[in-house]
This record gives C-alpha cells, sequence and structure tokens, in this order.
C-alpha cells in the first residue's frame, strides 16, 4: 500500500465580495472551492481536470497557501499547512512546489537562469556558497538544458526551454509533491510532448508526487495515474485514468470526454457529441441540488434537490444521484 | 473555378535584426464552400499568410514582397483601397483566436455588430438592427433581444466568440477566414462554435480557412489540410489522406507527438530542436536539422518544392519525392 503524502480534508477557499467603498459590505461569497476532499499517494501523477473557472487553479493554489484557506485542513506527511506559523511554512515549502502555465510570465526577466535556480537553494540554506554552482549545472542537467546556458537571462530561450527552466526551479530543493498548473497548455504541441516526457521521467526518477492540472484531457490521460474532475469547486469523479476517461460514468465527465477532438477524420465524422448547453454557472450563486444539473442532459427533478456525495461506484467514486441509471 | 487561388505568396519583416521570411512562396486554391485547414506550430507562418489576404500586415516592418491572391479575379494584394474595401468585411470575413482583445470594450454589441452593415449595404440602422438581432439567435445567444444592447465585459469567452462569428457572418461572406477561433475556449465550448460554425457554413455556404495548431480541431472540420512549417507548406492534402497516409516527417513527427489517447507510460515521440529561425536564410529543407530522416542531400541548396503525390496530395520532402523514403 502506497503511502499518503498529502492529504485535502474538506477543503473550502472562499472570496468574499464588496460593495460599497468606504463601508465596505460583504455581499456574497466566490466559492471557488467547496468541500475538496482528496489524497496524493507517494510518486503518482494526479491529473485535475475542468473548465475554467471550476476551481482547479485556486485548489492549487490553497495547497500552496498561496490563498487563504476557508475552511478545511491541507495536510504533508502529517503536518496541517493551515495552521502553520510562517516559519514552520518556510520548513514545509521545501516539500511543497509549483510550475505555473506562462513560462513567459513566471520567470523574472532580469534574473539569469543560474540567479533563479541558485536563489531557493540560498534560501532554504540546502548547500554552501562553493557548491552551488556545480548544484546549478546538475540541476540544468536533470531538467535538460545545458549548464553553459547558466549566464543566460529568460528572454534568451524559447516557450519549452523557459518552461524546463521553471521545472528545474522548483525540483531545486528536492520536493516531494510538485503541482504544475498547466505546464503545456502555452507551448506547441512538439514542443509539449518534451516537457510531458521531462516530467514523467523526473516522477520515475525523483519518486515525486505531481498534481497536473489541465484542461486537455488526452494531456491528462497520457500522463496520469488517477484523474481528479471539478466542477464548480467540487470533485465530480476521481479514478484512474483508465477507468475516468475511458469509461466515465459521471455526465459531466462524458460530455468533456466527447468534446475531446481526435485526430481522426473517420471517427471524428461520424461521432456524436454530447453538446453542454451554456457556460458553466457562477460560482457565486451555484445551483440548488446537483451543481450540473442545469446543463446535464440526464437531469431529472430530483436533481436540482438532493446534493449528491462523492461515493464509491464501479471501481471509482462519482458524485451523481443517476449513477447507477445512466 | 476556385474561390480564393494564392500563387507565390512571400511576406517578409525587415527588421533590424535582418529580414524575417514569414511567409515564404506560399500557393493555395480554395473552392468556394470547402473548408481548408492551416496547421503548423507558432512561427510557421499560418496566421501571416492569412493577415496578409486580408491587409492587416503592419508596413513597416512587413511588406508582401511577391504573389497574387485572386478572389473572384480581383488581386487582393494588389488592387486599389477601394476595391479592398468593398471586399474586406464584406465579402471576406475574419475571427481572431482572442475573443476577449478582438471586440471593443466601450462599444455596444449592437453597434459592433450593425458597423459592418451600415458601411456595406444601404441600410436603415432598425433594418440593420433586425439583421444583427437574427444572427444573434442564429448562432445561439439566448434573449438576444435583451442582450444586443450590452457591452462585451457582460459575456464569457464563448459568448464573445459567438459575437464575433455573428459579426463576421452578418454580411453573408463568401469566404471566413478563423485564425484559431477556439485556442483561448475550453474543450466543452470549442465544441458547440466548431458546431456552430460547421452550421453557419452550411446555411450561407461560405468557404472557410481554418487555422489551427491543435491537428485534432482540424480532423472533424476540414475538406482539406496543409502544413505548414518555417514559412512553406510543406504538405497539403484532403483530410483523410494527410491523417491516414501522411507523407511529408514534419506531418507524421507531429502526428506522433500528440498524446490523443496513447496509453500512459509510453513515451511520446518528440521532435528533437526547435523551430527555425525564419531570419537565416537556410540551405535546403527547412525542417532538415529536426528531421530524423535527413541525409546530406537535405542540406544542399535545393530548394524542396511541394509535388503531387497523386491528385489531392502534394508534399515537399525531398527524400519522398525521390522514394528514398
Amino acid at each position: 500500500m502506497p503511502e499518503t503524502i498529502l492529504e485535502l480534508q474538506d477543503l473550502k477557499t472562499h472570496f468574499p465580495i464588496y460593495r460599497g467603498g468606504l463601508l465596505k459590505r460583504e455581499i456574497g461569497k466566490v466559492k471557488a472551492v467547496d468541500g475538496v476532499n482528496l489524497k496524493v499517494e507517494q510518486s503518482e501523477v494526479l491529473g485535475l481536470v475542468g473548465e475554467s473557472g471550476c476551481g482547479k487553479s485556486t485548489l492549487a493554489r490553497t495547497v500552496m497557501q498561496l490563498v487563504h484557506t476557508t475552511e478545511g485542513n491541507v495536510e504533508l506527511e502529517g503536518r496541517n499547512l493551515t495552521k502553520s506559523s510562517p516559519e514552520q511554512m518556510l520548513e514545509i515549502r521545501r516539500d511543497l512546489q509549483m510550475i505555473f502555465q506562462d513560462p513567459y510570465a513566471s520567470l523574472n526577466p532580469r534574473s539569469t537562469v543560474f540567479a533563479t535556480l541558485a536563489e531557493p537553494m540560498l534560501v532554504h540554506k540546502v548547500c554552501t556558497q562553493k557548491e552551488i554552482h556545480s548544484r546549478v549545472g546538475e540541476l540544468m542537467e536533470t531538467v535538460g538544458l545545458a549548464p553553459r546556458f547558466m549566464q543566460k537571462y529568460p528572454h534568451e530561450f524559447s516557450g519549452g526551454q523557459r518552461q524546463r527552466i521553471a521545472i528545474a526551479r522548483a525540483l531545486a530543493l528536492r520536493p516531494k509533491v510538485v503541482l504544475a498548473d498547466e505546464p503545456v497548455s502555452a507551448l506547441d504541441v512538439s514542443i509539449q510532448a518534451q516537457i510531458l516526457n521531462l516530467l514523467a521521467e523526473l516522477v520515475k526518477k525523483m519518486g515525486l508526487s505531481l498534481i497536473f492540472i489541465a484542461h486537455d484531457l488526452s494531456v491528462v490521460k497520457h500522463i496520469s495515474d488517477r484523474v481528479a474532475v471539478m466542477y464548480l469547486g467540487k470533485i465530480v469523479e476521481l479514478g484512474t485514468a483508465e477507468q475516468v476517461i475511458g469509461k466515465p460514468v459521471h455526465p459531466y465527465t462524458k460530455a468533456l470526454v466527447s468534446a475531446i477532438p481526435t485526430a481522426n477524420p473517420d471517427d471524428e465524422r461520424d461521432r456524436k457529441r454530447i453538446m453542454l448547453p451554456g457556460d458553466p454557472p457562477s460560482p457565486i450563486n451555484p445551483p440548488s441540488g446537483c451543481p450540473f444539473h442545469p446543463r446535464c442532459p440526464s437531469a431529472t427533478d430530483d436533481c436540482a434537490i438532493a446534493v449528491p456525495a462523492l461515493e464509491s461506484f464501479a471501481e471509482r467514486e462519482v458524485s451523481c444521484l443517476r449513477k447507477a441509471e445512466l | 473555378m476556385s474561390l480564393l487561388s494564392v500563387q507565390d505568396l512571400r511576406t517578409y519583416f525587415h527588421t533590424r535584426n535582418g529580414i524575417y521570411r514569414a511567409v515564404d512562396g506560399v500557393s493555395f486554391d480554395l473552392d468556394a464552400g470547402k473548408t481548408l485547414g492551416i496547421v503548423g506550430e507558432s512561427g510557421s507562418g499560418k496566421s501571416v499568410t492569412c493577415y496578409s489576404l486580408m491587409g492587416l500586415i503592419p508596413s513597416p516592418p512587413g511588406r508582401i514582397e511577391s504573389g497574387k491572391a485572386l478572389f473572384d479575379g480581383v488581386d487582393l494584394l494588389n488592387c486599389t483601397p477601394q476595391q479592398a474595401r468593398s471586399i474586406r468585411g464584406k465579402r471576406i470575413s475574419m475571427i481572431f483566436q482572442d475573443p476577449m482583445t478582438s471586440l471593443n470594450p466601450y462599444m455596444r454589441i449592437s453597434d459592433q455588430l450593425i458597423e459592418p452593415l451600415m458601411i456595406h449595404e444601404d441600410i436603415t440602422k432598425a433594418d440593420a438592427l433586425k439583421r444583427a438581432l437574427e444572427m444573434l439567435d442564429a448562432v445561439g445567444i439566448n434573449d438576444a433581444a435583451n442582450r444586443i444592447h450590452y457591452y462585451p465585459h457582460e459575456f464569457s469567452g464563448g459568448m464573445r466568440q459567438r459575437v464575433m462569428i455573428a459579426m463576421a457572418l452578418i454580411t453573408k461572406p463568401e469566404l471566413l477566414i478563423a485564425d484559431e477561433p477556439t485556442t483561448a475556449l475550453d474543450v466543452t465550448v470549442q465544441a458547440q462554435i466548431l458546431e456552430l460554425i460547421q452550421k453557419m457554413q452550411k446555411e450561407i455556404g461560405m468557404g472557410v480557412i481554418f487555422i489551427t495548431h491543435d491537428l485534432g480541431v482540424v480532423s472533424g472540420l476540414c475538406d482539406r489540410v496543409q502544413v505548414m512549417y518555417g514559412g512553406r507548406i510543406v504538405e497539403t492534402a484532403d483530410t483523410r489522406s494527410l491523417f491516414y497516409t501522411p507523407k511529408h516527417p514534419y506531418t507524421r513527427a507531429l502526428q506522433k507527438s500528440i498524446p490523443s489517447m496513447q496509453p500512459k507510460g509510453t513515451e511520446l515521440y518528440t521532435i528533437e530542436g526547435l523551430p527555425p529561425d525564419v531570419s537565416k536564410p537556410l540551405a535546403g529543407c527547412s525542417f532538415a536539422p529536426r528531421c530524423e530522416f535527413a541525409n546530406d542531400g537535405c542540406t544542399s541548396d535545393r530548394k524542396p518544392e511541394l509535388q503531387d503525390i497523386n491528385e489531392t496530395h502534394r508534399q515537399s520532402c525531398l527524400r519522398v519525392q525521390s522514394g528514398e523514403l
């Protein structure tokens, strides 16, 4: 039985909405993450998918404690992040790192690669000044960059190379868990494949746990062991990649899977797509009952009343009232 | 007769760092009512090709060095501004990638929608508004009568793209150029938009040029596909031939590097290296430095040209042409 390394317990992140200038009045809440329970095991890749606005990025930021947690716990190897002091957090961040979507924005344009990669090691005092040069060199080799580029600035690199620098920075402290927020969606197809291979190789080699956030299901299926599908701040389906994407149960997952265009003209022309009407509803006023019912092709009257819980069903967990009938 | 015929289009950008040959000898035809997909990575020249046709190349630094683009007998690249104005926005229209930035945030949707009609047609404002309403209904915006008076920020991304499509199609163009119209959208919304473009195409009977980097989007939508690399077309074929019997090594490599539905654990095929720097003239084939099949012949002075494999399929790999691959 593999060890659970990161555990989210009933995690909620709500952003208050204020109106009025001087006397700010709270008029509502954006429920970006609304009750997420999740366990991440050691050296596993967990894919997190959903449409924009479903809360997947906020979930990652909450785990990193970059935004304030409203309720619930984030536990990393038994240490509760939501109740940690800043000193403890500094310690914990060593084990928890993040890769961002846009490698053009996430690197400091005024820092050389050396400065970018050396900074975390110096802050956390993981090695002496003397060793730093060779450590940065090693790190660059791990992600497939030649150490001779150490003194170059980010603008001298292409998008794919920049994403490699961002990955190297996340790995500098030998973390246990890495959160990657859409790390390949800003890249071209041929470069995307290089980065995906690199991430898969690093997970295997370093025993990392990776939470891989993406909206592209084919990418997620390729890299993930398990997949969690999010809708309006909640997980609606969770299971192995083969189960969830290969044989989806939740109507939302089914619609997502059917919307992926495949590079196969014959299939593509005969295929019946499940068209979801409209856009996801606002997380300020989520619909009653099942949050998906207004767009769901198989919703009944009950779906508007009862809130479905995430329950085990057909080798996965799924939150749909009609899961057995569909 | 084809609706649009582009011949030997070359668009260069003259910058301080040298001449960027963004589009370097591109020729293609599009028949009325058909859909052509242009696929390539960023920097391959797919957008610049279409911007050249629409006269949207900033000049300087850009310059159309040579070429013809015949649209109904008029050369779009060498016509009077009056001629261009009577075609652009009326008979050819365009949808852009990012619906967040391509609508004017200061103008109501209604005013933006009727603008092409007011310019190109002899029509009263009331009639134009009626047409705009019908168009919004047709692209699937509920409660159009009310929402036509909204500002762009009051719509979501998918809705804005629908407004863009309504605006592009309101003059019933003969040709629609769509530059990555779904790249900024979610898969579910992407499916809606693709369906909408197909539906409108059937209704109006227009030709469509669909620019994308996503081979998956192309496969269901296009009649023909052309693959661009380094400012040139490397392969062009009907969709089925391109997907089932790709010939050019770049097309094959692109296909192999898509992770779609491959089982986990298998390593993805990668194309080593980076797209070419189009500011430096490269001897021979521009894909040769990254190509696993390249030999000395590929980097010699001979520029690869498109050659017919059969009636519908042309490609430019020298080694395929000589029968070695």
